[in-house]
């Protein structure tokens, strides 16, 4: 999101709290949900590919709530076929602007394909999505599940995602060998999946509340998260979503912490983040670095950079989140200010953080502890770590040096829970001696906010050979 | 961030309205206060550099994020900024290079420009002082901008100036136009009127908001920028983005006009050679060297008829010839190094050189410098 589209997110606040009645609000953010993604999807290269991208995803996650409703369902009620029938006006709407003359300001996407086709393509994905799920309900969520990993990795492996692009671009009448990764930007589907994974397993598992397809809907969508999360949790969601009612519109507690909450998320995103971004590590800088100690100054502010970018970015969804009646989850809580790695991710991206601990952590960990060969205790903390980690930073994308930061944080994770467990009743006294106390506190957290910034090398810098070369240098090494 | 100093607080609406009365009380006074004071003057000449991060080897100039400079038109900030504030050595001999993007050295590191070159030769006078040149070029096109920055630049204390000229910096025309130039109006009115220099302009009148926090928060937020960039500067030594770019034009179409002027029109009163003579007047009785800066030679076609995409031969031929009768008139001291670097020497205009072209011209104005 850049300045004009949160302004114009502001402005849409001060309509909904001033003007809309409080019957049309849910309604409201769906159609403002539905419209936001197509807007703030970037426009790519390939043919329509700026239009279809939030199409498939606003399908995705029609057909995800139609997977994910309980077995005994009963049929669409009056609201659920009301909300089909604005999603699939919305996205006929849309494709009128290839027949109808519109400012290129008006404009959501680039010139769309033709109506009958968005109609057919759309009718045909939700015909196959009720067929199959007529035919194999449990087998579907698997399915479900697997279909949007596979995307995922598509999306996040660079060579995977040129081959689809080559694709994609001969199908559009294209030159495939102009193919790039570029092509496949899509906005917002990395926190999309990650929601719609979290509804299709809380199904499997039962812990997924009943939801009619408006909330679901705007759930997954929602546009202030939609770009950079918070990646919330369908069940809380559905609190907020559900007292819109009742909510108050001109609530000075609630529009005052909003407006606050966004004009201290912009000033961490567009005054210092992008200020420290001028000297942030990156590979280009990487060579260019003067000295050993220019070099630490550049990663020094590529670990703040990242900090004030995604935190204000969390701020800015936040707020307007609350200024729409929805309480988006905290993503960071002063991370770089704690004294462990365990406590850093637990303040550090914690929707992200919660969701892997939750879906990749604990099942893992109670898989293997359950198995009757088990192996010992630090064993499966260590795969455990590990596994998790790996996961997390794949989620950035697939390749070397992703995949290092993963398992440097599961490492560190791994190794502070020997420690912790081992050292319990030396800390227990510590907490008597105030000055050693605070000596080691310093120490620790000196430890791990290095630690933690030495982990941003491989973050930072795309290839596995550059973060080696890099992390090198940063102790006197000669490349 | 916890939020509970945030969200624990209760808001009223009778406590929003406070606030925003407040700030816009706040705001007014500040901008009062700043219309009063009027702290750019002095502000623009502290900052980072010198002591926090290495003071600039040339100029701040620059439109990209990616150059870590940037364009700003306060002298003051200008040249706070450069080398040229470092103290002065009992044996430093301090040569002063005035021109245009030539002299700056677009797509040349420092050390690759004309004074980065002179530097490195480390020469030395007849009375033995060390020869330390200060690149005072500025890129754009109008020797009148030069004469502001020479002004300007007298007070560091120069022993010799270096004064690169080219004909495209003469057109009287557009010497008031140039951005330096038309944004420090209130410091040209003066030369103007003391050197008699053939110009029309008056001093600005500046109303209350021109002279607020408001009015003039460009300046000031060039200044902080650029305090800022001294980190980026000093972390990596970029002081410019070096793009892909086009080499110049070999072959041209068969027109002779320069400037809108046809052949055998160009006289005396379009080029301000005033503001040269106003330049000499300026420096008193400090050596000054005009220096006619190389240009690329075309051999391609109709190069019979221009040298290159800016000079049909007939204009670039008068300039030459009145610069030298004028110089014998006045007795400058002046060296033309119009032909001095091959075509192959050039980058992406008829005056920009490679490091090679510069060390060429370099090596042209050591000869002068330790004679």
């Amino acid at each position: 999101m850049d300045i004009a589209q949160i302004l114009i997110f502001l402005l849409a606040t001060a309509i909904y709290a001033l003007v809309v009645p409080p019957k049309w609000r849910a309604w409201l953010l769906l159609l403002m949900s539905l419209l936001s993604i197509y807007w703030l999807q970037p426009t790519l290269n390939i043919r329509w590919l700026d239009y279809s991208l939030p199409t498939v995803t606003v399908l995705l996650s029609v057909v995800g709530w139609y997977w994910t409703r309980p077995p005994d369902a009963t049929a669409l009620t009056r609201r659920d076929i009301w909300t089909l029938i604005v999603v699939l006006g919305v996205l006929l709407l849309l494709t009128l602007t290839r027949y109808v003359e519109v400012p290129p300001q008006l404009q959501l996407t680039s010139r769309p394909p033709e109506w009958f086709s968005v109609l057919f393509g759309a009718g045909l994905a939700l015909v196959a999505a009720w067929f199959m799920r007529r035919v194999a309900s449990q087998a579907v969520v698997w399915l479900g599940m697997v279909c949007i990993v596979l995307l995922f990795v598509i999306i996040k492996t660079e060579a995977l995602s040129v081959v689809a692009a080559q694709v994609l671009r001969g199908q559009a009448g294209q030159n495939p060998q102009l193919a790039s990764a570029l092509d496949l930007n899509w906005l917002g589907f990395s926190y999309v999946a990650f929601r719609l994974l979290h509804t299709l397993r809380d199904r499997q598992t039962n812990l997924l509340p009943p939801m009619d397809l408006r909330t679901y809907l705007t759930f997954v969508i929602f546009f202030p998260a939609y770009v950079a999360g918070p990646i919330d949790r369908a069940e809380r969601f559905q609190k907020d979503y559900d007292a819109l009612l009742s909510l108050k519109g001109l609530d000075a507690q609630r529009i005052t912490t909003g407006v606050t909450r966004v004009l201290i998320g912009m000033f961490k995103k567009f005054v210092i983040a992008d200020s420290l971004a001028l000297f942030a590590l990156n590979s280009t800088l990487a060579d260019a670095a003067l000295s050993t100690s220019a070099l630490w100054v550049m990663l020094y502010a590529y670990a703040l950079r990242l900090f004030f970018d995604f935190s204000g970015y969390s701020d800015i969804a936040i707020g307007i989140g609350l200024l729409f009646g929805i309480r988006l989850p905290e993503n960071f809580d002063r991370p770089y200010t704690k004294q462990n790695i365990t406590a850093f991710w637990q303040s550090w991206h914690m929707s992200l953080s919660n969701w892997v601990r939750f879906y990749v952590f604990t099942p893992l960990s109670r898989t293997l502890l359950r198995n009757k060969r088990k192996p010992s205790n630090e064993v499966i903390m260590l795969v455990c770590h590990l596994t998790t980690m790996l996961v997390m930073g794949l989620w950035h994308g697939v390749g070397w040096s992703f995949a290092v930061w993963g398992m440097w944080h599961g490492a560190g994770l791994w190794v502070h829970k020997l420690w912790s467990d081992r050292t319990r009743k030396w800390y227990r006294q510590l907490q008597e001696k105030p000055r050693q106390k605070r000596i080691w506190s310093f120490f620790t957290w000196f430890l791990t906010l290095h630690y933690v910034v030495l982990g941003w090398v491989w973050f930072a810098l795309p290839s596995f050979d550059a973060g080696t070369r890099t992390l090198l240098r940063l102790f006197g090494g000669t490349p | 961030m916890s939020w509970r100093w945030l969200e624990q607080h209760p808001y009223t609406w009778g406590f929003v309205g406070r606030v925003l009365i407040k700030a816009i009380v706040l705001l007014v006074l500040v901008n009062v206060a700043y219309a009063l004071l009027q702290p750019m003057a002095w502000l623009g000449q502290l900052g980072v550099y010198g002591w926090l991060v290495p003071y600039r080897e040339r100029l701040p100039f620059g439109e990209r994020p990616e150059a870590y400079n940037l364009s700003t038109h306060n002298l003051e900030t200008l040249f706070s900024t450069h080398v040229v504030n470092r103290p002065k050595a009992s044996d430093e001999f301090r040569v002063f290079l005035i021109g245009d993007s030539a002299t700056w050295g677009i797509l040349q590191t420092p050390e690759q420009t004309i004074g980065g070159t002179l530097n490195a030769l480390n020469l030395t006078t007849i009375d033995g002082k060390r020869v330390v040149a200060y690149n005072l070029g500025y890129p754009t096109l109008a020797v009148l901008k030069d004469l502001l920055l020479l002004d300007y630049a007298l007070r560091y204390a120069p022993d010799a100036i270096v004064w690169l000229v080219t004909l495209e910096s003469l057109p009287r025309a557009q010497q008031l136009t140039t951005p330096l130039v038309a944004r420090n109006v209130s410091r040209v009115v003066p030369l103007v009127q003391a050197y008699g220099i053939a110009l029309s302009v008056q001093e600005p009148t500046l109303s209350l908001i021109d002279k607020t926090l408001v009015g003039q928060r460009r300046e000031l937020a060039d200044w902080l920028r650029l305090q800022w960039l001294g980190g980026a500067w000093a972390t990596t030594g970029i002081d410019q983005y070096f793009g892909a770019y086009v080499p110049p034009s070999n072959d041209f179409e068969a027109d002779i006009t320069w400037q809108g002027l046809s052949e055998g029109v160009l006289d005396d009163e379009l080029l301000a050679w005033d503001v040269l003579q106003a330049g000499k007047q300026r420096v008193g009785k400090l050596p000054l060297l005009f220096v006619n800066e190389p240009i690329f030679i075309a051999d391609g076609e109709n190069s019979a008829l221009r040298y290159n995409f800016w000079y049909p031969r007939w204009a670039y031929d008068a300039y030459r010839a009145m610069f030298t009768q004028l110089s014998t008139l006045e007795g400058w001291q002046t060296l033309d190094l119009w032909d001095s670097v091959p075509a192959r020497e050039f980058t992406d205009s008829p005056v920009h050189t490679t490091a090679q072209g510069s060390a060429i011209v370099a090596q042209a104005l050591a000869e002068w410098l330790t004679r």
